[in-house]
């Protein structure tokens, strides 16, 4: 099986803090992997470094083959993130977000179409500014522009957070679809039930390194 | 990162004792030659003495800020540069910033002496000002934060950037005095008739001021490598503290 | 994974800097006003008209780049507000690509301020152009404003997000667009006639303003992913 993601010792800092204070972590192709850990343990840091967003301190890793030190840039476009922020444009109605993030990947109307209908953001909800939304609302909207980018991995932090039991359902089914066509998937979630019914392996993060 | 080897009092060494003995001689003879030796200007007394320091601190602060640009430009030329690159580029520009404004100052003195006004709009002056606000600008970016080469990086390329922009401005400025016949009176040097010795006073500041650059970046290079590893070190503290919340 | 073009990439980008304006209405009800007013205080500061009427071209872009600020601002806190630029990067969107969207947004709304400045100049200065007057102050506007989009993209990049880095903006920007202001003003002076000034004096100004626009579009591209990056 091939290792997509294999991290060696990294330190990460934010602002003089060792988010990741040297920690191992590796990711095998297809897997899906939770990240439990109480808050500020590191986990939103560690999908950071996995994303290419955020740059290592020390420590050496890869991330499908490509160096986190010296590529990270690289990294980025065939990974697909999601934040605890939405990346929306809170001005655009959900539409035109999702039309958007279609347009920068080259998604059709199909696609669009099809990634906000499993959303239930499509309908009613489609021409509403972002910043009307509730929370949930955004997120689903958020995860049907992460939808259309067909990522190899997929890299979530909370992504079941302001869900109904429905739009948890629907995100698990999504991930399990993706797997299915060979992506790997990488969560952070506090839902350890729903979510290690989810995931085939478990990682605790704590103190910015992994057991 | 290992300071420990480093831990003297300051951030001389032998090496650089000497320099600043060297940096010392030169301007004390400087003073002989700029505020004796040298004669009067025939127009403009001994007002013209200023020159001696006006001009060289202005020279010295163009070269500062070439090495500036050539260290970042090596910097960002390449994938895995040495830290040290950057830190020669921002010692630099920060003593290039210190010699620009003495420039700045002792030529704004010069001419309230000579010609009775503290600014002139001449096209090499307003040039000058701006090439001050700029590297201010370029101090301030180096201090947003962040990791070291993230600093770096970003540092780099808004020096490179000022090597576009300063010529540009220059330029413009030229352009727009131009149109104003400005009787270059007050430019501060070019219409002084230099004789040999004064021409040779003007040499000695020169020299004079580029030892004293080099020794303040000596020591500044290693201010700041000492910055950073004290940061580091800090981070070791820091590393070892945070993998202590997880043993329980 | 579908990876765009470059071209369409930008071109997605400035759509869709063009559509949060049009949502949103921000560079309407509250830019355009800010400029006005600008232009009004001026004349209450300079309490001369014929001096006004003089010096017009030169409160015209002051008022230009002054607004300018305030759309740069804008134009990076729509991103930084959720999380967009970042996810935008991590999407592994070409940084080139982004830059040229958003600086072509730019230019549109800086066009569009700039064009209301001059009417309000000919309005409440008293500036009368010939026809080739005109055609030449619109000249200027383009040349100049290509260069302003350029620059103010990738300065507001680099000053965007992170608190504090705000105020760093007019400070890095202004020297920058020194050029863009001395070259557009007097080159606008010729279009308006100020002073006496002929038609004929302007156009080498506007080269100046090309020259400008065309390095720093050129540079910006490549610069700003480095200066935008975490």
């Amino acid at each position: 099986m091939e290792t997509v993601i294999n991290l060696s010792h990294v330190v990460a800092v934010l602002g003089g803090f060792p988010a990741l204070a040297g920690i191992d972590f590796s990711v095998q192709r297809g897997e899906i992997v939770l990240l439990q850990g109480p808050n500020g343990a590191g986990k939103t840091s560690l999908l950071r470094v996995c994303a290419g967003l955020l740059p290592i301190e020390r420590g050496s890793g890869t991330v499908l083959g490509i160096d986190i030190a010296t590529q990270r840039e690289d990294i980025r476009s065939r990974v697909g993130f999601l934040g605890h922020a939405n990346g929306l444009y809170l001005d655009l109605t959900v539409r035109q977000n999702v039309n958007f993030w279609a347009a920068t990947v080259g998604a059709d109307d199909a696609e669009i179409a099809s990634a906000m209908s499993r959303m239930k953001v499509d309908g009613r909800l489609a021409d509403v500014k972002a910043s009307q939304l509730s929370a949930g609302q955004r997120r689903r909207t958020a995860l049907a522009s992460l939808i259309v980018r067909r990522a190899e991995i997929w890299l979530l932090d909370e992504p079941h957070a302001g869900l109904d039991a429905a739009g948890r359902d629907e995100i698990d089914g999504i991930l399990r679809d993706a797997v299915a066509s060979g992506a790997t998937v990488v969560l952070a979630s506090h839902e350890s039930e729903r979510a290690s019914g989810l995931a085939n392996r478990i990682v605790t993060v704590d103190g910015g390194g992994a057991r | 990162m290992n300071i420990t080897a480093h831990t003297r009092q300051s951030t001389g060494t032998p090496a650089t004792r000497r320099l600043g003995v060297i940096a010392v001689a030169l301007l004390v003879t400087l003073a002989f030659f700029g505020l004796w030796f040298s004669p009067e200007d025939i127009n403009q007394g001994s007002t013209v003495r200023i020159m001696y320091v006006h001009v060289p601190t202005i020279w010295v602060a163009y070269m500062a800020f070439v090495l500036t640009a050539v260290c970042s430009a090596v910097y960002v030329s390449g994938r895995d540069r040495s830290l040290a690159w950057d830190r020669v580029a921002g010692a630099s520009a920060e003593i290039g910033v210190l010699f620009v404004a003495f420039s700045l100052v002792t030529g704004s003195l010069w001419g309230r002496i000579t010609w009775g006004t503290y600014w002139v709009w001449d096209a090499r002056l307003t040039s000058t000002a701006f090439l001050f606000i700029t590297y201010i600008g370029y101090l301030a970016v180096r201090r947003l934060g962040g990791t070291m080469r993230q600093r770096a990086r970003r540092s780099a390329v808004l020096a490179l950037l000022a090597v576009l922009e300063i010529p540009l401005v220059h330029f413009s400025v030229r352009l727009w005095r131009s149109l104003h016949q400005e009787a270059s009176v007050a430019t501060g040097g070019t219409d002084v008739e230099l004789d040999g010795l004064m021409l040779f006073s003007l040499f000695l500041g020169l020299v004079a001021f580029t030892v004293t650059f080099v020794w303040l970046l000596l020591h500044r290079q290693r201010m700041l490598w000492l910055e950073d590893a004290m940061s580091a070190q800090g981070l070791d503290a820091a590393i070892e503290a945070r993998r202590q919340e997880a043993v329980r | 994974m579908a990876v765009s073009s470059r071209r369409s990439v930008a071109t997605a980008v400035a759509r869709k800097d063009l559509l949060v304006e049009w949502n949103s209405k921000i560079l309407m009800n509250q830019v355009a006003p800010f400029a006005a007013i600008v232009m009004v205080m001026f004349a209450f500061a300079l309490d001369n008209d014929g001096i006004l009427q003089r010096v017009a071209p030169g409160l015209v872009w002051l008022a230009t780049l002054f607004s300018m600020l305030v759309v740069v601002q804008r134009s990076f806190a729509v991103e930084t507000a959720d999380g967009a630029l970042d996810a935008l990067r991590v999407a592994g969107v070409d940084p080139a690509a982004i830059f040229a969207g958003k600086a072509v947004a730019l230019m549109v709304q800086l066009l569009a301020l700039e064009a209301m400045l001059v009417a309000t100049a000919v309005v409440l200065y008293g500036v009368e152009m010939s026809l080739v007057g005109l055609g030449q102050v619109v000249v200027t506007m383009v040349a100049a404003t290509v260069g302003l989009g350029a620059v103010g993209t990738l300065y507001g990049g680099l000053a965007a997000g992170v608190k504090g880095r705000e105020t760093l903006l007019p400070l890095l920007l202004l020297p920058v667009v020194a050029p863009v202001l001395i070259g557009a003003t007097r080159a606008t002076e010729a279009g308006f006639g100020s002073g006496g000034t002929d038609v004929s004096e302007g156009w080498p100004w506007i080269i100046l303003l090309v020259v400008f626009a065309v390095i720093f579009s050129a540079v910006g591209s490549v610069a700003f992913g480095p200066l935008v990056d975490e």
